[in-house]
């Protein structure tokens, strides 16, 4: 293999799973350290750097930095991060002064349409570079499905509301509610120098089975269903409830409906388990709220007696699955039925844009999705730029903040008149954490505590009323214990193949056994000689230049480094340094500041 | 010396021996040692060897002496017996051990200065007995623990740190080792595990003495520039004559090699070890073709390694002594001390 190059950020960035994971490479490791030192307000606000909402993601981010995160490899629970960032906000000081203001007005403005996650992003990276904002929302409330959709027993109003104030009281931005745009081409014609849509994707999916139409009124669609219960226009629902689809929004519904009455919910699921969209954190919770979560049913019919439902008919079905997972065979062995007094279809949401005219030159594709370029967010229409899930369909707020970040970096390019995909490129900052000859600016030590669970509202209480939050959150004593759980992937191990001597101390000290000095070959004849077995392709290994006295090459396998510093300690000539890696992922504040050339790049 | 212990967790997909242990389960404390000394690599291979053997650790016994060297047992097979002697000594205690214990492998550790200056006689006399031990001797050509003065491994001509030079000569473990009777003579370099470990296995399973001296550089006093044990040095002189492979009972040597590239040699418990040739001129199993040998190639500046002389015929101190074959652990008290009665009577047949 080629050495591998360590100045190209991605390497060092992909050593940090849930940084990486994170669709905005949120700096976990980095926040985390700070809650260990009880920086609760630093911890907030590097979070809100990348994420804009750490209190609202704090509680209800998809997490796909869990599922990456170094910890499941090594020992078996992610980090909890998620909660952590939690830990962040509702500990931190007055962060009033930390915020951005707007200052005086650039003269553009920008029209941005939904005042979801993905619009009060890019607010969030346009008011303080002096663009003038106006959002238009359909609804007489903020939040897009943040208020409307996800219950408030999972994300409570006030936390919503003050992050979102966050964003829309910095100055020149008007948000214009109740104010549903229903025509594109009128807006166009309005004096916008840039247009962003961010309308979400906002039609649930039909299930067109017989007696649909028959038994409509005891037959919701999950996403207006949740909309007209966190608006109390609905109040109440049926005691025996299925709920159809084991995504997330069915999570939701099932736990909204025990909260209105329902005795007994049954999500009911076509597949088995392993093929469930859900979260396992959301089972998690609706099970331990005795949801019964029914696999291989699919749905054939609605059944009414006397012109109302009564109930569900439905087949039973049995999947051959080979080894790789996948699905090779379906039978239907039977069918059984269910009774119901109200059926929810929660099987998913689709992209909707009736008022975009289609003469405009904003083209869409055969599913009727606009086309949209996946790195500069821009139509094909100049000046109008989509994000969230109005862009590529229903994804998550994570997602959506980080396409709002992108987003806004090419409306200012736009409206600077400067080439939307010439971007500035990401960047890395390394620093030593040596302190003395053992000692290190970071908690090397391994903790081998499990993940620490979750506190919640006894069962009894948490029925009580509609927004009870089930999660009362880490005291500071339990993320005291939870931060010293993570393993600092950061913190780079950085090698300088010229100082190595060969004594194999760094080698044989290595707790986790990823470092092996011996003949170079190509990977896949590397990784099946190295010190441990290196049978995890998706992490890279790390290839020194030929070492000075023998011509071998230092590898490091990436998988399983616990980062625990002992190979620099053990390490005669600091061949082996623990460095702080500090990704630079630009936002439109860094294309707008002075040219890079004043920025440190290691 | 690190603040923090080598943390209990492990890679999850570490081999298992045929006890179901991995290597983690051979290691023992945090080394002390300075960072980078020749000694914790051995230590890393003693672990190795140990783990690759299938051996309980708890039927281990490891001895030494003082030293740098000397200290290294507290660092592997964490629930193995031990005892850390005086200087030069360890050789005694070894053969006390073993008088007492004959079923254990014993571990001897010792340092060029613990073995070659001050327990020069003690080590000779271990070899006469043919003590069934494996001794390992770390060579850095100083006594590191007393910072850096030349013991009697240091070469002529070498330079200490400051840059006096020794005037006195070498001695030689190896041709010494073997000229006074030692069965089992091997030298490796603490940076070679590929050559070490398979020494140890051989070593551990010789029946009678083995010694190993291992090149095993100081980092911190001899690792300089006009040194002749540093790992540049080392590297550069490295001669392998013989390369040994160690096959254990189960495996069939032919599989592996080719007609008359190898070498067999059974030892006593029914593993191999298959000896290849580097060196055509080297036999090591000829005592007179082996020192002369290694003299030759001592005077040119040579560091000969691998398995240098082998002698599975030996008896070794139990059978020289016709012992019982029998632990005495494991011997009944009343047996073992049969009481003053008894006494009297042998005493009586002295009088
Ligand atoms: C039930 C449910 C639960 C969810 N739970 C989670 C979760 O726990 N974690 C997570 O990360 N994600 C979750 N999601 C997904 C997440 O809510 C969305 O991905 C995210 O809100 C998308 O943000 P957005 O800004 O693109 O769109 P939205 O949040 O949908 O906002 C769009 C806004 O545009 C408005 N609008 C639409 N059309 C117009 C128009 N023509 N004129 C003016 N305004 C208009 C809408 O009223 C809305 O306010 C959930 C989704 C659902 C349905
Ligand atoms: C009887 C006695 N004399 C002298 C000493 C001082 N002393 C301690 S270690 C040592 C030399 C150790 O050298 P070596 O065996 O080569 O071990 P190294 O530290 O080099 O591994 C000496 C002379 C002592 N501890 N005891
Ligand atoms: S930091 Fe070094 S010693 Fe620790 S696990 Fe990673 S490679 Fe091994
Ligand atoms: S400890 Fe340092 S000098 Fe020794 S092998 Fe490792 S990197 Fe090289
Ligand atoms: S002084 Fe030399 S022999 Fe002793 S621990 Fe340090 S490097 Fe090793
Ligand atoms: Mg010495």
């Amino acid at each position: 293999m080629r050495p591998t190059d360590t100045a190209n950020p991605e390497y060092f960035h992909k050593v940090v799973d849930c940084q990486y994971a994170c669709p905005a490479h949120t700096d976990v490791p980095g926040y985390i350290r700070h809650i260990a030192q009880g920086e609760f307000t630093e911890a907030y606000m590097l979070n809100r750097k990348s994420n804009v909402f750490p209190g609202i993601l704090g509680r209800v981010c998809d997490r796909p930095c869990e599922p990456a995160c170094r910890r499941v490899r090594v020992e078996e629970k992610p980090v909890a991060i998620c909660r952590l960032k939690r830990v962040a906000a509702d500990n931190r000081g007055d962060i009033s002064a930390l915020l951005p203001k707007a200052p005086a007005s650039n003269g553009k403005k920008v029209a941005l349409v939904g005042a979801g996650c993905a619009s009060l992003a890019v607010a969030n990276d346009l008011l303080p570079l002096g663009y003038e904002c106006t959002i238009f929302e359909k609804l007489d409330v903020s939040g897009g499905l943040m208020r409307s959709n996800i219950p408030s027993f999972r994300l409570p109003h006030d936390v919503l509301n003050e992050e979102i104030d966050n964003i829309i009281n910095m100055g020149n931005c008007e948000v214009k509610l109740g104010n549903g745009i229903s025509s594109m081409r009128n807006l166009l014609e309005q004096n916008f120098d840039a247009v962003f849509v961010g309308t979400g994707a906002p039609r649930g999916k039909e299930l067109d089975l017989p007696g649909r139409q028959e038994a409509d009124a005891n037959i919701h669609i999950g996403i207006d269903w949740l909309e007209s219960v966190a608006f109390d226009h609905i109040e109440s629902i049926g005691k025996n409830v299925l709920i159809i689809g084991v995504g997330n929004t069915a999570m939701d519904c099932c736990r909204t409906s025990l909260r209105l009455g329902a005795k007994d919910v049954k999500v009911m699921a076509r597949k088995p388990r392993e093929f469930f969209k859900a979260s396992a954190w959301e089972l998690e919770d609706a099970e331990e709220e005795n949801v019964e979560i029914v696999i291989n049913h699919s749905p054939k019919a609605f059944v009414l007696e006397s012109g109302k439902l009564v109930g569900m008919q439905f087949e039973l079905m049995e999947y051959d699955v080979d080894e790789k997972g996948r699905i090779v065979d379906t039978r239907v062995t039977g069918e059984k039925f269910l009774p119901a007094d109200d059926v929810i279809l929660a099987i998913g949401q689709e992209n909707a844009f009736p008022w975009i005219e289609r003469d405009l030159g904003i083209e869409f594709d055969k599913w009727e999705v606009p086309v949209v370029n996946e790195k500069t967010h821009e139509s094909t229409l100049e000046g109008v730029f989509f994000g969230g899930d109005a862009a590529f369909g229903p994804k998550n707020i994570i997602w959506a903040v980080e396409h709002g970040h992108q987003a806004a970096i090419s409306i200012h390019k736009y409206c600077q008149g400067e080439d939307v995909s010439d971007r500035l490129p990401d960047g890395q900052t390394l620093a030593s954490t040596k302190m003395g000859i053992h000692e290190w600016s970071y908690s090397n030590d391994f903790d081998g505590s499990t993940r620490t669970i979750m506190p919640h509202v006894s069962l009894k209480e948490r029925f009580q009323k509609l927004n009870i939050e089930v999660e009362l959150g880490f005291s500071p004593e339990l993320a005291a214990e939870e931060v010293e759980r993570c393993l600092n992937c950061d913190i780079q191990t950085v090698f300088t193949d010229k100082l190595c001597i060969e004594c194999d101390a760094c080698v044989d000290v290595c707790p986790v056994d990823c470092l092996t000095i011996t003949a170079n070959g190509d990977e896949a004849d590397l990784r099946t000689r190295l010190t441990a077995p290196a049978e995890n392709t998706e992490q890279d290994l790390f290839v020194s230049g030929a070492l000075p006295q023998t011509g071998r090459v230092m590898v490091k396998d990436e998988d399983v480094c616990v980062h625990c510093g002992l190979c620099a300690e053990r390490c005669p000539t600091a061949a082996w340094d623990m460095q702080k890696f500090t990704l630079h992922h630009p936002h439109a504040i860094d294309e707008a500041a002075p040219p890079p050339e004043q920025k440190e790049v290691a | 010396m690190s603040f923090i212990k080598k943390p209990a967790v492990r890679h999850p997909k570490l081999p298992l021996n045929e006890l179901g242990l991995t290597v983690r389960d051979y290691e023992g404390g945090m080394s002390t040692l300075c960072a980078g000394c020749g000694h914790d690599a051995i230590t890393g291979a003693i672990v190795e060897a140990a783990w690759g053997l299938s051996i309980p650790t708890h039927r281990f016994a490891k001895l030494s002496g003082i030293g740098c060297s000397s200290k290294t047992p507290a660092y592997f097979l964490r629930d193995s017996h031990g005892l850390n002697s005086c200087h030069g000594r360890m050789p005694s205690i070894a053969t006390g051990a073993n008088s007492a214990n004959r079923d254990l492998y014993y571990i001897g550790v010792s340092g060029d200065g613990d073995s070659l200056s001050i327990g020069m006689g003690q080590f000779a006399h271990a070899i006469r007995r043919n003590l069934n031990m494996t001794y390992i001797i770390e060579n850095n050509g100083v006594y590191g623990l007393t910072k850096g003065q030349f013991s009697a491994a240091a070469d002529r001509g070498s330079k200490a740190k400051k840059g006096e030079v020794n005037l006195q000569p070498a001695i030689d473990p190896c041709s010494t080792a073997i000229t006074l009777g030692a069965t089992f003579v091997a030298r490796s370099f603490s940076g070679d595990k590929a050559q070490l470990v398979p020494i140890l296995k051989a070593a551990f399973n010789h029946r009678g003495f083995a010694m190993v001296d291992v090149i095993s550089p100081c980092v911190t006093f001899n690792d300089h520039e006009g040194s002749t044990r540093s790992y540049k040095y080392s590297r550069d002189h490295f001669a392998p004559a013989i390369m040994a492979d160690f096959v254990p009972p189960a495996e069939d040597i032919k599989a592996r090699y080719e007609e008359g590239e190898a070498m067999p040699v059974e030892l006593h418990d029914g593993s191999r070890i298959v000896l290849r040739k580097i060196d055509k001129d080297y036999d090591p199993t000829d005592r007179v073709n082996a020192v002369s040998n290694l003299m030759r190639n001592n005077d040119a500046g040579e560091i000969t390694t691998g398995i240098l002389y082998l002698d599975e015929s030996q008896p070794e101190m139990h059978e020289v002594n016709n012992t019982t074959a029998t632990p005495l652990i494991d011997i009944p008290y009343s047996k073992l001390n049969p009481g003053n009665d008894m006494l009297r009577k042998i005493q009586s047949r002295y009088r």
